[in-house]
């Protein structure tokens, strides 16, 4: 503790009403820890990296002349009709159909961030409104809506896409809807359980004092309780999504070929791991680059958003 | 306030009564019930404040829900200004809202710590669709801030940054911003420091002289309460005990337990403190939910006979008082009397010859 002398303490005092003061939210805070925290600074870095570089995959593919699906049998195979090294051809070398890595690379990430974020903001809205007529509503609704979680929660969920996608046949669609049917009930759980202690607040029944309805009262008066769970809950959701993805994809379960996806590509790479290193490698490490990033990344917003943790809440 | 006919009252409860079930419910079995209030007949009549006391969990603040129907009643009558609101659904309540708002205990729980205070404010001018325009809600916001004495500026501020006391007035002008014909204050000062306290009070007398204002203001504290009050209710495990007005009440409490509550209210002069006799009453407040046949206080009342186990006393004048001074007491306090005498064994029959007629039905558990 520092004593002030009384020159300064009247200098402060004098400058007080120059200055505004400016409110400053729990959004403001938390905004402006996140932007100390180096981890997040990093992470966000290698997002916007993935993501630009998935914006650019086009006009990489026509630098380099080569498309994402084009086959290069002369070139891009050796005589053997294995793939071939990285080279000034092929900066991360070729796949087993001779297909240039780097360009399929950078349009796997396209798949990649588009199932990732559009799964996750399917099950985020799912999660929330379900979650939030659970908590609210109590009674019969919750009872029906927290059982539906847990049998969903407790559903083998490969074992349904390999249905689904056998029904249905593989697709874009198909894949975000049942990654999304599978993480929504995750975020509703914990949405449900929140809503039930925020409920018990003192300004809920002040809201309903004033004449407010269920929907006022849950939008307006409890989502803003949410949102900063929800968020870190979403930003760490999207890595598993971008995993789920591959999965799928690893197991001939998501998007269709020859369509490019990472998880895609190392399946086709496992016969030729022992050859070709970089088949594997390159995929393989932008998929960790990406979800590690956004995994860090949610720690972070977590940490911000509040820093006396609740670990204990969300995981 | 002075004495008003019985057709001035703005809000009349009328044999309320609100059970809380507890506990699993068994096949065959009935569920456990929280007597929390147990048959109060009230009313509040327009100008005055009528102060509601008793201790924590004597059902004083389920009372004011039911009265302003935060809660369904499990039996009884609520009339407000004439219309009966017992049984209106949510949105048909909507319209009397405006006239009734509520100040709530906790000034950290009843504010959201996620909005603004303007819009925290403006949200009854929202929720009745009085806004006319954003301007318009600002406007009416910061008429309704400058009222309880904040800074209209602080509109776009958070309730972190207030003190509990700018709080508190934050919550008063969210009750007045429709200007109401009754508020419903529960505990409004109890959270706060003894010298905020006083402003917070002060604040509500003056409101009520500007804005025509009648309070149903419930407290534990009952200097707060003397301070403030017109006539008091003092409620017991559920039951009301004693209505009086405040003179009255605190000169020549009628009612046992209104007499050892205002024996404990701490006294600035420690020699009047010494002299004065402090009446302990024994054991503890039953629970409400087996209260005790009869009068609820027998088990602990000094002057408990055997008619106080099998009849349950009414509310009405004792002994030569007024009719606004009404007791539910058999045998109520007279000059003289020594409260500090030991609970009489009244559960053994043959004790009280006069009236020992019926068997003892059990005092309870």
């Amino acid at each position: 503790m520092t004593i002030t002398a009384p020159g300064q303490a009247a200098a402060g005092a004098a400058a007080a009403p120059t200055v505004a003061i400016q409110g400053r939210g729990p959004w403001r805070l938390a905004w402006d820890r996140l932007r100390r925290d180096p981890a997040a600074i990093a992470s966000a870095a290698v997002i916007v990296l993935i993501v630009a570089a998935a914006v650019a995959a086009p006009a990489v593919a026509h630098a380099v002349g080569h498309g994402p699906n084009d086959q290069y049998p002369d070139v891009g195979l050796t005589t053997a009709g294995l793939p071939v090294g990285p080279s000034r051809r092929f900066l991360l070398g070729t796949d087993n159909l001779g297909r240039d890595l780097l360009v399929r690379v950078l349009y796997g990430a396209r798949i990649s961030l588009l199932v990732g974020v559009a799964a996750t903001l399917l099950a985020t809205v799912a999660g929330v409104v379900v979650g939030l007529a659970a908590g609210y509503f109590s009674g019969l609704v919750d009872l029906t809506l927290a059982r539906f979680m847990d049998v969903v929660l407790s559903f083998p969920y490969l074992l349904f896409a390999i249905a689904l996608v056998s029904v249905h046949g593989p697709s874009l669609a198909i894949t975000i809807l049942v990654i999304a049917f599978f993480s929504w009930a995750a975020i509703g759980r914990i949405v449900r359980g929140q809503t039930l202690s925020i409920r018990e607040q003192e300004y809920i029944e002040a809201s309903w004092s004033v004449g407010s309805g269920a929907a006022r009262v849950m939008f307006v008066e409890i989502l803003p309780n949410l949102l900063a769970p929800v968020i870190v809950l979403a930003t760490l959701l999207i890595p598993t999504a971008i995993v789920f993805e591959a999965t799928l994809s690893f197991l001939g379960l998501g998007v269709a070929p020859p369509t490019a996806t990472w998880g895609g590509m190392l399946s086709d790479s496992l016969a030729f791991y022992q050859v070709a290193w970089w088949f594997p490698l390159f995929p393989g490490l932008a998929l960790l680059a990406l979800t590690l990033a956004f995994n860090l990344l949610g720690d972070s917003v977590r940490d911000a958003l509040d820093p006396a943790g609740w670990r204990t809440v969300i995981g | 306030m002075g004495a008003s006919q019985d057709g001035d009252a703005l809000l009349r409860l009328r044999d309320v009564v609100k059970h809380f079930p507890v506990g699993q419910r068994r096949v065959g079995a009935t569920a456990d019930v929280v007597h929390a209030v147990d048959g109060v007949s009230l009313e509040v009549r327009r100008g005055e404040t009528l102060g509601l006391v008793g201790e924590t969990g004597c059902g004083k603040s389920t009372l004011a829900r039911c009265a302003t129907r935060l809660l369904a009643l499990t039996s009884g009558r609520v009339v407000f200004d004439g219309h009966d609101i017992t049984a209106l659904s949510r949105r048909q309540l909507r319209p009397f809202r405006r006239e009734f708002q509520m100040v709530f205990q906790d000034p950290y729980g009843s504010l959201n710590p996620h909005r603004r205070v303007g819009s925290i404010i403006g949200d009854p001018l929202t929720v009745h669709g009085l806004a006319d325009g954003s301007a318009g809600r600002r406007r009416r916001v910061q008429e309704a801030m400058e009222l309880v004495g904040l800074n209209p500026e602080h509109y776009n501020r958070y309730p972190a940054e207030f003190s509990g006391g700018q709080r508190q007035r934050i919550g008063v002008a969210r009750a007045l911003v429709l200007r109401p014909k009754l508020l419903v204050c529960d505990e409004p000062v109890s959270a706060l420091d003894v010298s905020i306290r006083a402003q917070i009070i002060n604040l509500l007398a003056d409101l009520q002289r500007e804005l025509d204002l009648t309070y149903l203001f419930i407290s534990h504290d009952l200097s707060v309460v003397r301070q403030v009050c017109d006539r008091v209710a003092v409620m017991y495990l559920g039951k009301l005990a004693e209505v009086a007005p405040v003179a009255d009440l605190y000169r020549r409490p009628r009612h046992p337990y209104v007499a050892a509550l205002l024996s404990a209210v701490p006294v600035p002069d420690p020699d009047l403190s010494d002299r004065r006799q402090r009446i302990i009453l024994a054991g503890e407040v039953p629970t409400p939910v087996h209260p005790p046949a009869g009068c609820r206080f027998h088990p602990r009342c000094p002057k408990a006979r055997r008619r106080c186990v099998d009849q349950a006393p009414e509310l009405v004048p004792r002994g030569g008082d007024e009719a606004r001074h009404v007791t539910a007491c058999h045998f109520p306090v007279e000059p003289g009397d020594d409260l500090a005498l030991p609970h009489p064994p009244i559960d053994q029959p043959g004790q009280d010859a006069g009236d020992d007629l019926a068997p003892v039905a059990g005092g309870g558990r």
